[in-house]
């Protein structure tokens, strides 16, 4: 018998001992972080970077395969006792010695999560960790020449790249209300003193928001440059019809944080992806309601909230709890009670 | 059901203004959840864990007495907890809030031979939405006992005390077969409808896997231990068996407990429902301790209640709830385990008599309902 066989025999022989546990559930205890178990990361340290952004020191566990320059990281974090998750930015450098890896996070009015890893975050914590993703990244051959063009915390990919790749001729623009504002400033000052970075910092309090066509004042050979962007909608917007325009938007690479930002509204169209159907929805009907007048064969108990016999994933918009007008909004694993809950706006069902 | 109504002092003004007190509390809580709970139940989790495996080690060594002991309590104990405080509880999805995919009443499954699913379905929609409705709640005596007076007596009845005494026993296996609505689907039509076979099929693997890891494996790793650390697993699961009987006899059992007519259910309004939940079920005082190892059941009107809240807050939400019975005079049944145990036991026996007809005529509920 080959090992791996050997091993799997063993794995079932164990199973069986534990049941109806698995034999993680036990080493979870001990080892959370070890090869074979889910992948979990340890918070070792938060350093404040600006008053509202800090650089979160990340243990990953065994299982992590490690990141290119410019991805971003999916991390669950339990905020007053509840599991989310939310992306960041990679921003240490591939090649760092101590095996660990950072994301920077500027918190945000209202982020639950942001808030909670700036300002409450404590070394020691647990929290639970993808893969890094992210196509935003440097290609294999070197262009000759780069422009990164930033504001805000679309400069944490960025900076994920210019520690980790260096160009001989590399400009920055980057936007920020003012200059304390600017997460990295001292190290993007040093690159600048060592010659390794041409910088020009954008204060939007002072100067006003950047206007794309003043590139060409800034960086008179934009065309030419491999450009990297990463900022909110509204600066990507322009530079992608900027680029257009000129007719070189291959050389354009963007990144954008928030894909869709959930509206909270009153009713909306239900789409059962699972299913297919579509139908509109008030928001007073319990989507279990709604599910089987349309058809779709919805799994239901006691149909007042108390059996949890009706639970299904949300997988996009939002919906509101009728008996508390809680609002729920879909994010990976988040499941629904569908006979006590209301379309508030348009929403996703895996059913 | 008693002769006298103990609800016909309320209007359906005052059912509703309860009803409402009741949401505002459940609000409450709800609207307190937080990083303190998560950690309590992560915590008990990972006790139960240590707890099991500490003691099935000191099982290996069962063949000398004070081993077998102490490694028996131990794994008694943590068979109680997985059950009660951590099993029962996050199947009625209290800990769903969490997000926590391994603490979430779609994924877990616990030392028990009924699989979660098929539990859930007869525990969490049947029991609790019909709470101790006769014909609609198959809790009530468990289809085997008669447990009110209205009930028809049948000589059968007669041997309800041995029946309850054997169902202690193996009450892991009273549920599965009652999850399994065994009685009704042994019929020789039911017996054969491939859903029902795909769910006895179901508790076969579970039964198979867990007799296999209590009554095998454990055993076999332990060597000369062997028959020892046998009848430690066995004598654990028996006083699990005999403890979650008792503590779950106690929540709708004991004297004073109303029980309703099928037809008294019919438009049920939110308050009317809270109103039967409080009625129908009874506590047992005791200590902390006495309450966690009950898994908090010993809140079992508080539970009924509000049977998706986090447990460690029904002991907060009882004062609240207790001071609503005063203000709607209404019994709030509870008393100490023994005194409660007593109490339900008392009523199996009375009950494998048959009895005069109550002389009084219940007064009909559905009628009241409809007046009101
Ligand atoms: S059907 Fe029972 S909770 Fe939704």
């Amino acid at each position: 018998m080959t090992s791996a066989a050997l091993r799997s025999r063993a794995w079932k022989l164990l199973e069986m001992v534990t049941t109806p546990l698995l034999p993680s559930d036990y080493l979870d205890l001990v080892s959370p972080l070890r090869a074979g178990a889910d992948l979990r990361g340890r918070i070792e340290a938060v350093h404040p970077e600006t008053g509202d952004a800090a650089t979160v020191v990340i243990r990953p566990g065994r299982g992590w395969r490690g990141h290119t320059a410019g991805q971003y990281v999916r991390i669950g974090v339990d905020v007053d006792g509840v599991r989310l998750w939310r992306a960041y930015s990679i921003t240490s450098p591939t090649d760092r010695q101590d095996g660990r890896v950072t994301i920077t996070v500027k918190a945000i009015p209202d982020g639950k999560v942001s808030t909670h890893l700036v300002r409450r975050a404590k070394p020691g914590t647990l929290i639970q960790l993808d893969q890094a993703t992210g196509d935003f990244v440097l290609p294999q051959a070197k262009p000759a020449k780069v422009l990164y063009l930033t504001a805000g915390s679309g400069i944490t990919p960025v900076m994920g790249m210019l520690r980790d790749t260096e160009f001989d001729d590399v400009v920055m623009v980057h936007c920020a209300p003012q200059p304390q504002d600017v997460i990295f400033r001292n190290e993007l000052h040093d690159l600048v003193a060592d010659k390794k970075l041409r910088l020009t910092e954008v204060h939007t309090d002072t100067d006003g928001m950047l206007d794309i066509a003043r590139l060409d004042e800034l960086v008179p050979d934009w065309a030419e440059r491999e450009t990297w962007a990463c900022g909110p909608a509204g600066l990507l917007d322009a530079a992608e019809e900027h680029w257009t325009e000129h007719g070189v938007q291959e050389r354009l690479h963007t990144e954008r944080f928030r894909p869709g930002i959930v509206v909270a509204g009153d009713g909306g169209e239900v789409t059962f992806s699972a299913t297919g159907k579509t139908v509109d929805a008030d928001g007073a009907t319990p989507l279990l309601d709604i599910g089987e007048e349309a058809g779709v064969l919805m799994p239901s108990g006691c149909r007042m909230g108390i059996c949890f016999g009706c639970v299904t994933p949300l997988k996009a918009g939002a919906v509101r709890d009728l008996r508390t007008g809680e609002i729920t909004e879909a994010e990976p694993g988040v499941l629904i009670q569908t006979c006590v809950s209301a379309a508030a706006g348009p929403c996703d069902i895996e059913r | 059901m008693t002769a006298i109504d103990p609800t016909a002092h309320l209007t359906t003004e005052q059912i509703e203004e309860l009803g409402r007190e009741l949401d505002a509390i459940r609000d409450e809580v709800i609207a307190g959840r937080g990083e303190k709970d998560a950690a309590y139940i992560r915590k008990v989790i990972s006790a139960q864990r240590k707890l099991e495996l500490v003691s099935r080690g000191v099982l290996l060594f069962s063949i000398f007495p004070p081993a077998w002991l102490l490694g028996t309590a131990g794994l008694s104990v943590a068979k109680i907890m997985d059950n009660m405080e951590i099993g029962h509880n996050i199947l009625h999805g209290q800990w769903d809030w969490m997000r926590d995919p391994k603490i979430h009443s779609t994924t877990w499954e616990w030392d028990h031979v009924s699989p979660s699913e098929q539990w859930k379905h007869s525990h969490n929609e049947l029991h609790h939405t019909y709470t101790n409705v006769i014909g609609k709640d198959n809790d009530l005596g468990y289809g085997i006992m008669r447990v009110d007076e209205d009930q028809k007596w049948h000589p059968f009845h007669l041997g309800q005390p041995l029946w309850n005494f054997i169902n202690a026993c193996f009450f892991e296996y009273g549920i599965a077969a009652y999850d399994l609505e065994l009685g009704k689907n042994l019929h020789k039509r039911r017996r054969k409808n491939p859903e029902f076979r795909a769910r006895a099929k179901a508790v076969g693997r579970k039964i198979r896997k867990q007799v296999l890891k209590d009554y095998v494996i454990h055993p076999l790793l332990s060597g000369p231990s062997f028959l020892t650390t046998l009848a430690a697993t066995f004598t654990a699961n028996l006083v699990r068996n005999i403890w979650t009987h008792s503590v779950i006899m106690c929540g709708h059992f004991p004297e004073g407990v109303q029980v309703f007519e099928r037809r008294s259910i019919k438009g049920e309004t939110r308050g009317q429902w809270y109103l039967r939940q409080m009625l129908g079920s009874a506590n047992i005082s005791g200590s902390k301790a006495m309450h966690f190892m009950t898994g908090n059941l010993s809140h079992q009107i508080e539970h009924h209640l509000f049977p998706d809240l986090p447990s460690n807050r029904y002991a907060e939400v009882a004062v609240k709830v207790r001071a609503l019975f005063e203000k709607y005079e209404l019994e709030y049944v509870t008393g100490p385990l023994p005194k409660q145990v007593f109490s339900a036991w008392h009523k199996v026996f009375r009950l494998s008599l048959p009895n005069k007809k109550p002389k009084v005529k219940t007064p009909d509920r559905e009628q009241e309902l409809v007046a009101a």
